[in-house]
């Protein structure tokens, strides 16, 4: 699993690529709590190139968004795979998380 | 029907191997990539259970993975001498909860249960099996 970070004026995009299970799951965790304790709190998780997502996945996704939206930020998410949007709707997160179409479109929401 | 059979230190780094061996399996049955995808999950969150909460914790023991393809189904033995961990009694999440109330330690299970045909476990002579079991759809 490869993640990359941007600052896109006010909003931080962590794009994911690759595997996301409970093997990796703790550095995507570990990235988002970076970003949250740096006060970084409008954050877009792109996961276009994320073949496989577990929970574990989830988990870290679910533990970061009750975390900023806390202090008042959020977690929204854009163009999930077909295999992750899946996931999302196997588990009902897709209610939970504003997920949109292109990064631009959730860039552009905050 | 063939038999494939991989045994493996349970560890956290082994679920790749294991998913692309279930997924290789999957395809000799002649799954379509849905029903593959659904086997890689099962077994991932399944293992992932046996590690976290049967061993509690990497390195304390292994999982032997044995699959069976025949030309209508694949089913994926999944086997380790962790304390019994029944998978089919853990409640799953209620349902459409709000964030707060959103317990994704209960997913795992909820997808095993979810994507799978048939999910039987049983304890034996020391050993936990979870049989899994996915049939080609009609389509497939």
């Amino acid at each position: 699993m490869d993640i990359l970070t941007q600052q896109v004026k006010s909003v931080s995009v962590m794009t994911v690529k690759g595997r996301v299970d409970s093997a990796t799951a703790p550095d995507l965790e570990n990235a988002l709590k970076q970003l949250v304790e740096g006060d970084k709190t409008q954050i877009v998780l792109d996961l276009k190139d994320v073949e496989y997502m577990s929970s574990a996945g989830l988990r870290a996704m679910v533990s970061t968004l009750k975390a900023v939206k806390r202090i008042n930020g959020d977690l929204r998410l854009c163009t999930p795979s077909p295999r992750v949007a899946e996931v999302l709707r196997l588990a009902g997160l897709n209610s939970i998380f504003s997920i949109y179409p292109t990064q631009a479109d959730a860039v552009g929401s905050f | 029907m063939s038999e494939s059979r991989l045994i493996v230190p349970a560890r956290y780094d082994r679920i790749k191997q294991i998913c692309a061996f279930v997924v290789e399996a999957a395809e000799m049955a002649g799954l379509d990539d849905a029903a593959a995808f659904h086997c890689q999950l099962a077994v991932d969150e399944a293992c992932t259970n046996i590690i976290e909460h049967g061993y509690e914790g990497e390195d304390k023991g292994q999982i032997e993975i044995v699959c069976h393809t025949s030309p209508e189904l694949l089913k994926i033995d999944l086997r380790d001498q962790a304390p019994p961990f029944d998978v089919s009694q853990v409640p799953g999440p209620p349902p459409n909860p709000g964030l707060e109330d959103m317990r994704v330690g209960g997913l795992g299970v909820h997808f095993v249960k979810t994507v799978m045909d048939e999910v039987v476990y049983t304890h034996e002579n020391g050993t936990n099996s979870l049989l899994l079991v996915k049939r080609r759809s009609a389509a497939g």
